[in-house]
């Protein structure tokens, strides 16, 4: 029969899975970011979408419902067989924001890359994170041949929080993308070990 | 059979692409909501979390329990025999809107062939101990 595989002797393992969320303007690396530490090759999973039919599912008006797919790269690391961290890119565009609530719904923390050539794309990202609660850290690639900041003026610029990390990142070595996974879940460690009212503050 | 007529069959082997006689422009030959039969969100009680992870219950080896599935909820339920998934990695797998994927499980959570894990609730930060052993295994990587 169709399911019919060898009797599984051993019960499936459960685990635990755990997000994280890779978000930033369009071609600023976030694939890239999610590749360099993925144990799958980066998947693409699409969500279709229409944009006159938020936020009810109302039939009315259906014929003149215009249809969009967004598309989402997502990779994995096993970090236990009962632990399991899934990254997600966030869709670059601006007006896929409201993907991202659902996306952003029970995330650990997120990951905001920046590209000092055009800092102002991360603005939305950071503004996002910041009203949600959301722990995150900004991850500056350094790109080839891009000019190298201060980490300073590069948070004067993005006008951040003292308490928001920023760290510089080569979004294709998956030691460098480590660090800052490491550093966004210390982050969240921090902001969990706070009580609540005073995040929401 | 002559060569010519050799070249023209489906190679064996090569990636599963049923519909090799549509260019992906023609867009998927069975329509989305087809596969649902129109609905567009799962009876389930909670909407499945992208991370959700889809785990075959032992009824999924009944013989005669799969007459009104289709081959999609079929194959989800193979796939997640393997090693469990996430809903994000059935739909990058099966090459299907996130949408769906969520209609189709939930059916087979309905027809209690598959559970579903729930992963953090919305609004609440994992554990610090979880928080801990991601940090130690992001090190050890």
């Amino acid at each position: 029969m169709a399911f019919g595989r060898s009797s599984r002797t051993k019960p499936y393992v459960e685990p635990v899975t755990l997000k994280i969320l890779v978000a930033g303007g369009f071609g600023v690396g976030k694939t890239t970011l999610v590749g360099a530490v993925s144990e799958i090759r980066p998947l693409r999973t699409e969500e279709m979408l229409s944009e006159a039919g938020r936020p009810v599912d109302d039939l009315h008006g259906v014929e003149s419902k215009t249809t969009t797919t967004v598309a989402m790269d997502f990779g994995r690391i096993t970090l236990r067989e009962d632990l399991v961290l899934y990254l997600f890119g966030t869709p670059g565009q601006d007006r896929f924001w409201f993907l991202w609530d659902e996306l952003a719904q029970g995330a650990l923390g997120a990951i905001v890359l920046a590209d000092t050539r055009r800092l102002e794309d991360s603005f939305a990202a950071i503004d996002y994170f910041e009203r949600r609660g959301i722990p995150f850290t900004v991850a500056v690639n350094c790109f080839e041949g891009a000019q190298r900041f201060p980490a300073e003026s590069v948070r004067g610029a993005l006008d951040l929080d003292p308490e928001v990390e920023l760290v510089m990142c080569d979004a294709r070595d998956r030691e460098s993308v480590k660090n800052v996974l490491v550093a966004v879940v210390e982050h969240a460690l921090v902001l969990a070990d706070r009580p609540r009212a005073a995040v929401t503050s | 059979m002559s060569d010519e007529a050799e070249r023209n069959l489906p190679v064996e082997g090569r990636a599963p692409r049923p519909h090799h006689w549509f260019d992906d422009e023609a867009g998927p030959v069975v329509r989305p909501y087809a596969m649902t039969r129109g609905r567009t969100s799962a009876a389930t009680r909670h909407r499945l979390d992208l991370i959700a992870l889809v785990v075959p219950e032992p009824a999924a080896e009944d013989p005669g329990r799969d007459q009104t599935l289709s081959p999609e909820h079929v194959e989800i339920v193979e796939r997640c025999s393997e090693q469990p998934q996430s809903i994000a990695e059935l739909a990058a797998g099966l090459d299907l809107p996130v949408g769906v994927v969520r209609v189709l499980v939930g059916d087979l959570v309905e027809d209690e062939l598959v559970h579903v894990t729930r992963p953090v609730p919305p609004a609440e930060l994992p554990d610090v101990n979880i928080l801990r052993e991601v940090i130690n295994g992001l090190r050890a990587l």
